[in-house]
């Protein structure tokens, strides 16, 4: 995983990350023009669905904060050195935890609901994450692998809780029944309301500033603990970091304890914050576009904030494009997250070579030809 | 002669339900053996999928489909090719990439070009889908001779083109893999790819080629899914097949005759899901059809875990080739 050729800080995590959005935006735009559509039209209109109100604004960082918790855990594991695809299903564990405090305790009050809930939601992510990590530490199991393997055996085991058990009598969609009041996460606008400044009535909710408390958590935790630092070493050389002392084998479990528990907090937004019950597939793929986000803000906290922002940006102007434009739909914003994705991740040296060479740090060290 | 019929028709299932697994997992087979992970089968296979189901009702032959696909998902290969070979890239990365890219390009394209929510025109036209071919005489023989009868009628006959061919692939696969000059460099490049290098045979051109042959089994595998499984292209109409191969490769050890066996078991559980749905068994009840279906992903963990055997990937796997200067 180490960058084949050396990067300047502000290139590496300014420049690059925005030439691969820009060649994604691109190519993007360029199957717009295929179906037959204006890009400039369709981004016009993203972006006007995306920040051109306050309304917009809600709900774009509404999205943004779901994908800041799934970004981050798959960042702590990165670190790690782990490549962690499970953040969908540990999300969804994770908000199973949430949603049962909120079902068995919606009568107590709201601040005593609260941490029982973060609590539950990042000990079910957790517990996902649990069994992949400590294959991986003992017996060498792919963690890839296993991650992938886990989503779904929770999507099959949450299916079967719905299904069977979760759903309220005399129903037919399998859902829960709603959350009492109490365990509602407070939307944004009424908290703002109460100091005094007047904002549009949107799902943005508590959960964001939580995301953001995260973030900086993260950043603490990552870069000035000495627990932070034996996660990075051991990502780096698992061999240096076993001479210096560091076990990696804790390490990696740690690590994606961690992670899970990131995920597993999504539940906090998407369904204290806005669906109010446990539905089926609520992730809805945000697990997979934490892994877009981590490599686009390239595994940094303000870099994955960024990031979520863009992507929240993506999804909110996606629905409102496909409002205005009927042959664009939202599979549109898929297309871009995978593009992204493609850049980002695999294909990175595509720019970073000849950004190398264009700012004048000589031969790029890793290529050979 | 109830059970019997009704054991007859679980195995017919199973095997048209195998179908697509085993030329995902043939595909993944010579993809890992080559040292390129396999996570773009998904992608590839709905990519193909897509593909097939719009030729095939724009020109109204299942055949020029089947070219389509083929054409996409080699296409795709090539990209992840690129990706993973010549960029020396993430490879668990690419796959991703490019089974989310393909997720929302199929439905993208589809209501573009055909205006149906993201879906392709029903296949209802004569040449447009693989349909079943009844073998000679397999009609009467159901009903003169129902013991061996049936089994010739349902499952050996009846089924499209495409089972037939899967199954053939297995053992041309392996014949490929252990009896030609050209397997024997795949392995290796797969094990050890500083040895092919030093006999003067280049890495990225193999690699490339087991890449593109994975395309190939993907482009069928998608063809077989929306225009012989089904009439058209639906939304992530893989369901996450591609991922499910990819578990079959490891249970059956990157082998071609195991990975059958276990494409066949993975079906068979599928297979029973859906016979089983809300059937009260004597003795455990009704068994919840989610478990069954969770039953091969828990049984990958479990092997992976060292409880059912080992399974050790080719070493080179996942790990660009840097040329020594």
């Amino acid at each position: 995983m180490s960058p084949a050729a050396k990067l300047p800080r502000w290139a590496e995590f300014g420049l690059l990350p925005a030439v691969n959005l820009l060649a994604a935006l691109l190519l993007s735009g360029a199957i717009i023009r295929l179906i037959g559509e204006s890009p400039w039209a369709a981004l016009r209109l993203m972006a006007d669905g995306a920040f051109g109100s306050q309304e917009a604004i809600g709900y774009t960082l509404f999205y943004a904060t779901s994908f800041i918790f799934t970004g981050l855990g798959v960042a702590v594991a990165y670190h790690a050195g782990l490549f962690n695809i499970g953040a969908e299903g540990q999300a969804y564990i994770g908000g199973l935890g949430t949603g049962l405090v909120c079902l068995a305790l919606g009568h107590w009050p709201f601040w005593a609901v609260l941490p029982l809930a973060v609590l539950a939601g990042a000990a079910g992510g957790a517990a996902w994450a649990f069994l992949p990590a400590w294959l991986q530490a003992r017996r060498g199991s792919h963690i890839v692998i296993t991650t992938i393997m886990f989503n779904f055996i929770a999507s099959a085991l949450m299916t079967w809780l719905l299904v069977n058990v979760l759903i309220r009598p005399g129903q037919q969609s399998p859902e829960s029944r709603e959350f009492a009041p109490n365990a509602f996460m407070p939307g944004l606008h009424t908290l703002l309301g109460r100091i005094g400044i007047p904002f549009a009535a949107t799902p943005l909710n508590l959960a964001f500033l939580l995301a953001l408390a995260a973030s900086v958590l993260v950043w603490l935790f990552v870069w000035r603990t000495r627990w932070g630092y034996a996660l990075r070493v051991a990502g780096i050389n698992p061999a240096a970091a076993r001479y210096a002392g560091i076990r990696p084998e804790r390490v990696t479990i740690g690590a994606m304890l961690l992670s899970g528990a990131l995920a597993g907090s999504l539940g906090l937004n998407e369904l204290m914050g806005s669906q109010h019950r446990i539905l089926l597939d609520f992730p809805g793929g945000a697990g997979f576009v934490g892994i877009a986000v981590a490599l686009m803000g390239r595994n940094h906290p303000v870099g994955i904030l960024l990031a979520s922002v863009l992507f929240g940006a993506l999804v909110q102007g996606g629905s409102q494009l496909s409002f205005d434009m009927p042959h664009v739909n939202r599979d549109m914003v898929v297309v871009i997250q995978g593009l992204v994705i493609l850049f980002c991740g695999a294909l990175e040296n595509v720019f970073r070579t000849p950004l190398a060479a264009l700012l004048g740090r000589g031969k790029p060290e890793g290529s050979n030809r | 002669m109830e059970t019997y019929t009704l054991i007859v028709l679980l195995l017919a299932a199973t095997l048209r339900v195998a179908t697509p697994l085993l030329l995902a997992a043939l595909a993944g087979l010579f993809s890992e053996r080559a040292g390129v992970i396999a996570l773009g089968l998904e992608g590839m296979m709905l990519g193909a999928a897509f593909a097939a189901a719009a030729a095939s009702a724009v020109s109204g032959s299942a055949w020029v489909g089947l070219g389509a696909g083929i054409a996409v998902a080699v296409a795709l290969a090539l990209l992840l090719g690129f990706a993973c070979v010549t960029q020396r890239g993430n490879q668990v990365v690419a796959g991703m990439a490019v089974n989310i890219m393909v997720a929302g390009l199929g439905p993208a394209l589809a209501l573009a070009w055909f205006d149906l929510g993201g879906q392709t025109p029903q296949l209802e036209g004569a040449g447009q889908r693989f349909l079943g071919l009844a073998w000679p005489g397999a009609a009467a023989a159901a009903r003169t001779a129902p013991f061996p009868g049936l089994l010739y009628s349902q499952l050996l006959s009846g089924h499209n083109l495409i089972v037939y061919l899967a199954a053939a692939l297995v053992p041309v696969s392996a014949w490929i893999l252990y009896r030609t000059r050209f397997g024997l460099r795949l392995r290796a490049v797969g094990e050890n790819p500083q040895a092919v290098d030093t006999a003067g045979i280049g890495v990225a051109g193999l690699r490339y080629q087991a890449v593109m042959i994975s395309g190939v089994l993907c482009g069928v595998a998608g063809a077989y899914l929306s225009t012989a499984a089904s009439a058209g292209f639906v939304r992530d109409m893989t369901a996450g097949k591609g991922y499910l191969a990819l578990a079959a490769l490891i249970f059956g050890k990157w082998r071609p005759y195991p990975t059958l066996g276990a494409c066949l078991l993975f079906a068979f559980t599928d297979a029973l899901a859906t016979r089983l749905q809300g059937v009260d068994l004597p003795l455990v009840g009704v068994i919840p059809v989610q478990f069954i279906l969770a039953l091969p992903y828990v049984l990958t963990v479990l092997l992976l875990a060292g409880f059912v055997g080992t399974a050790v990937p080719p070493r080179a796997s996942g790990v660009p080739y840097e040329k020594e200067r």
